[in-house]
């Protein structure tokens, strides 16, 4: 592997200027996924700039009752933090479905937001991908493809973002607080990840030298009934095949409110929105639950290998909204 | 003997040197001036390099040589022409090593390696194994010296004549070698001699190897394997890293350490083949067999043939008056097939053993019962009686402890709540054999006695089970023994594989203990030190040709999630019969092992090869899926009290594979009974099952 430099700035500015002025530098959290992929030759940063240190690893209850979990939280921290587990069921599920005990205690919730694709073209320096080489073409696409995205794909890559807690905070409707050189700057996490299209290679809507600093999660009384639901193809250590994450707001039997996302389908964590709306005002029931869901999936196009995740996205929907409504 | 060491649960002797991390591995050990090795893989399928250029490579910071074969030094043609490393610009399969950078630093070699610019003349490709492949061909053996194919009797009329019929296809993908220590070696040349220590099977085939390749007397060459992070069959012979290390140390004339990445695991050491594999059975309505046909198709590549026995399983298992079997094989431009734990025997038991449950099903007998129906005392295969086939009381007592009586055998007929639940049973069986070691034994005048042999332990506890043996035949209490293993410099031994370690060096180390003793028969510790040695050639060669088999039953629930396809193990439940178990405890693990990774097979593993690229692109542990603890819920492993005379001086069958034979077709069975749908291609994935509760 490359020769890199490592630098570890005193405060947030520190961090951003350095990022900023340096061409190939890159911020290291928890290590998770950066220095695998430097191993592998797929990310090549001449600086580490390790923000680990920065006072950014507290979670605070905020006046309007919301959360404010800072960037170098860890994610094994986050998911045992007693707020988040109560009145936020759904991102400690999130948090405790990912990865492994070993790499929970590592990770930190900015970096995971910011973790790349696991697509395995992605990871291979020797074969095609748009993502990593822009204009080297996408050999997932025709390519062994199980794994891979079923909406919003474009013919440039068809890679799905990896993270749990993504797709929990997506479903919580995070603001992102970001510090860039003007500045800090609060980013809705539904604004932050961007559709491949012609670019896949530009996975956010981050500024060059941006550093996620904390996210902020919103008062949302109704989160306290939420879920967060993953199927994988072995009990543990493995990404999902499927995922949904769900909070559900009734009033009777009528759904008064209701926030859905999905993983493993997209190159972002997916909000249902669609779903979301067919689901609104009606009387819950199972089979309004698939209806929701097979509105949201109506424009999937599946790939050679991956079209089981239609119907996996249906059940799990259907599961995740009745356990919550019988709850 | 019961009152000796043998048969007791004794700790292995080098668990506290591994769990302090004093125990060394094969790029472990402190080398004074050592340098680090990094492969570099071919880029292309099939082609020839035109071109290296390794100004960058050279260029690079701490970077001492890049070696291919426009430099490497000259080996001989060796028997294994895969070995032949960086001796000529022909690329067989994509991932065959081309060259090796040399380095002052393991990153200096990494990103030297990444540097070094190859250009190929490619030509078109062929990778993917399919039942219609134009150059599907009949081998000559299979592996190891098996014929090809058998017959008796008239299949074709008897499986016509039936009334219960069943003819199925099973396919299984390719499975990868990934033991925890990668394949790794330290190599130093002094003098003209050669020490590596290597991450092997068996130092003293390795030592053969090097000697071949680098044309020097055997006595050249030391081959230490001290302790060896898992194998599974794929550290059987040399292999890629010990020859590149060598090469690589050679030329640089200082040692080199060099260990494979995770990712270059998969292809080069060797995989267990993807399989074919059509099953005909044939049964009267009673259940009792007819008629069996096993063909297996499988692959091989265009550099050297390896030739899965797959079908064998079927020539012994059960009895029928019309059977056939052969083996089809196509060379596709891969990496060469190798040894996998029960290579053959277990992708045929999975197919097999599905097929016998099918069967029963189709005439409407309990599996269990319809496996004891078709016993048999003589081995259908070579018309003599087996020396011990406990195959049935293995199935009676599995089937006891894991409360198989009552079981309704209609599919979908138990759920809890989502989850279909189901049972599944079958067979296993695998062949003990011995192969000829030598020893020493030595008596020292303090009263101690010390060991030798050229062992290797994999991480299955073969040096405490040889110390425990040592001691019995020595007669004195195992405390009283030293025991050296795993060095080439020692009495050569067989290699660790075919589940006949304990077997080969037992037999050595008792007859060496023997000869001492009689040596000593006056009595007392001697005044020098007193050696015997042992050669169990003659002994082994003499040997009359027995079907010599272990057998075993495995019994296994699962659920299934009737709406996302999700299966999960309940529990797996084992018992077996396999000779005399020396040690309990690491006998256990090596059958729960065995086990585990039978379920891995069932429902996890599968190299996905993009034929584009000729290339498995899941070549990591986080894409290629090995079943994890959270997997094993409950799992079980019994051993019957066998004895058997026939087998060799310790009464031993192997066990690192008889585990694994069969598992995966219990687990298939058991997600048959509990959904109504036949998978009959692994692994057993949620995409292959989702929306169950939709089928009937």
């Amino acid at each position: 592997m490359r020769a890199f430099r490592y630098h570890r700035p005193a405060d947030v500015a520190e961090a951003v200027a350095v990022l900023t002025a340096e061409p190939h530098a890159a911020y290291l959290g928890g290590g998770t996924n950066l220095v695998d992929l430097m191993k592998l030759g797929v990310q090549r940063p001449d600086v580490l700039v390790d923000v680990t240190r920065l006072p950014l690893d507290t979670v605070e209850e905020m006046p309007d009752g919301g959360l404010r979990i800072g960037a170098t939280v860890r994610n094994s921290d986050l998911a045992a933090h007693p707020v988040v587990r109560r009145d936020y069921p759904v991102l400690a599920r999130a948090l405790l479905a990912a990865a492994s005990g070993q790499l929970r205690n590592m990770a930190t919730t900015g970096g995971n937001l910011l973790q790349r694709t696991r697509c395995v073209y992605f990871q291979d320096t020797s074969k095609a991908c748009n993502k990593r080489k822009p204009g080297s073409g996408c050999a997932a696409l025709h390519g062994q493809n199980r794994d891979l995205a079923v909406l919003d794909w474009s013919e440039q890559c068809v890679a799905t973002h990896p993270s749990d807690l993504a797709v929990a905070l997506a479903a919580l409707d995070t603001v992102v607080e970001v510090h860039e050189t003007d500045g800090p700057r609060d980013i809705p996490i539904a604004e932050l990840y961007r559709s491949p299209g012609a670019h896949p290679e530009r996975e956010t809507t981050l500024a060059r030298g941006a550093l996620i600093t904390a996210v902020r999660l919103p008062p949302l009384p109704a989160a306290r009934r939420s879920t967060y639901l993953k199927v994988r193809d072995r009990a543990s250590f493995a990404f999902a095949a499927g995922s949904v994450a769900a909070v559900l707001d009734l009033d009777g039997d009528v759904v008064r409110d209701v926030r859905l996302a999905y993983g493993a389908v997209a190159h972002r964590p997916w909000r249902a929105y669609r779903a979301e709306e067919e689901l609104r005002g009606r009387p819950f029931s199972p089979e309004v639950a698939a209806r929701a869901a097979d509105a949201e999936l109506a424009e999937a196009r599946p790939l050679r290998h991956n079209g089981f995740k239609l119907p996996l996205t249906r059940a799990i929907t259907v599961r995740a909204l009745t356990e919550l409504a019988s709850s | 003997m019961t009152t000796g060491a043998v048969g007791r649960a004794y700790p292995r002797l080098e668990g506290p040197a591994k769990v302090t991390g004093t125990a060394r591995y094969a790029v472990e050990y402190p080398v004074d001036g050592v340098t680090y090795g990094w492969a570099v893989p071919a880029a292309v399928v099939r082609g020839r390099i035109t071109r290296i250029d390794t100004t960058d490579a050279l260029a690079s910071p701490g970077v001492l040589a890049v070696v291919h074969h426009g430099n490497a030094p000259r080996m001989a043609l060796g028997p294994q022409p895969e070995l032949r490393l960086l001796q000529e610009p022909a690329v067989h399969y994509r991932g065959q090593y081309v060259a090796v950078v040399v380095a002052t630093s393991l990153e200096a070699a990494r990103e030297g390696a990444r540097l070094v610019r190859i250009d190929y003349d490619t030509g078109p490709h062929s990778t993917v194994l399919t039942d219609d492949h134009p150059g599907l061909y009949k081998p000559d053996q299979v592996n190891p010296s098996y014929p090809t194919d058998t017959a008796e009797g008239d299949f074709d009329a008897g499986y016509a004549a039936a009334p219960v019929r069943v003819d199925v296809t099973y396919r299984t993908p390719a499975y990868h070698n990934n033991p925890m220590e990668p394949h790794a070696t330290t190599a130093q040349w002094h003098n003209g001699q050669l020490l590596v220590h290597d991450s092997t099977q068996g130092a003293t085939p390795v030592r053969a190897t090097l000697a071949e390749l680098f044309e020097l007397p055997p006595e050249s060459i030391r081959v230490v394997a001290e302790h060896v992070g898992g194998g599974f069959g794929s550290k059987g012979y040399a292999k890629a890293s010990v020859v590149l290390a060598a090469l690589a140390a050679r030329h640089v004339d200082r040692p080199v350490k060099l260990a494979l990445t995770r990712q270059q695991l998969f292809g080069p050491v060797g995989y267990r083949t993807p399989t074919i594999q059509r099953v005909r059975l044939a049964a009267d309505t009673d259940g009792r067999l007819t008629a069996i046909c096993h063909d297996a198709i499988s692959q091989t590549s265009t550099i050297r043939e390896f030739a899965e026995q797959t079908a064998v399983y079927t020539r012994s298992m059960y009895a029928a008056p019309h059977r056939r079997t052969t083996h089809r094989l196509v060379r596709l431009d891969v990496p060469t097939p190798f040894w996998m734990r029960a290579p053959g025997e277990c992708p045929g038991a999975y197919a097999l053993e599905s097929a016998v449950d099918e069967l029963a099903i189709a005439v409407g007998i309990d599996p269990v019962e319809l496996r004891i129906r078709n016993d048999t005392a003589v081995d259908p295969d070579q018309g003599r009686p087996f020396t011990s086939r406990n195959l049935v009381a293995c199935l009676r007592e599995g089937a006891q402890r894991f409360g198989w009586a009552g079981r309704d055998p209609s599919p979908r007929s138990r759920r809890d709540g989502r989850w279909l639940i189901g049972t599944g049973v079958a067979g296993s069986s695998y062949p003990a054999r011995a192969r000829p070691s030598t020893a020493t034994a030595t008596a020292r005048p303090d009263g101690s006695f010390l060991v030798q042999i050229n062992a290797t332990d994999i991480g299955t506890g073969a040096r405490t089970a040889i110390w425990q043996v040592a001691a019995d035949a020595l007669g004195v209490p195992p405390e009283k023994v030293e025991i050296r293993i795993g060095d080439s410099a020692l009495p050569a031994a067989a290699l660790a594989g075919g589940s006949m370690g304990t077997a080969s060096w037992s037999w050595a180390v008792i007859r060496a203990a023997q000869a001492l003793r009689e040596k000593l028969r006056d009595g007392g510790p001697p005044t020098g030190e007193v050696t015997a040695e042992a050669d169990t050639t003659e002994e082994v060669g003499g040997q009359p040709a027995l079907p010599r088999y272990a057998y075993g039953a495995h019994f296994v629930e699962v659920r299934v999630d009737a709406d996302t396809g999700e299966v999960r193990l309940n529990r797996m439940l084992g018992v077996f019969a396999a000779g005399r178990v020396v040690n309990p405890t690491t006998a256990r693990s090596q059958l729960i092992g065995g086990m585990t990774m039978g379920l891995s097979m069932a429902l996890h593993e599968e190299g996905l090869l993009d034929e584009r690229y000729g290339d498995w692109v899941n070549h990591d542990l986080a894409t290629y899926h090995i079943t994890g603890c959270a997997d094993v819920e409950s799992i079980e492993a019994y051993w019957l009290d066998e004895r058997d005379d026939e087998l060799n001086p310790a009464g031993v069958k192997g066990l690192g594979e008889i585990g694994i034979v069969g598992a995966a077709a219990a687990v298939a069975n058991a997600v048959h009974h509990a959904t109504g749908v036949r998978i009959r291609e692994l692994p057993i994935r949620l995409d292959k099952l989702i929306g169950v509760s939709d089928l009937a």
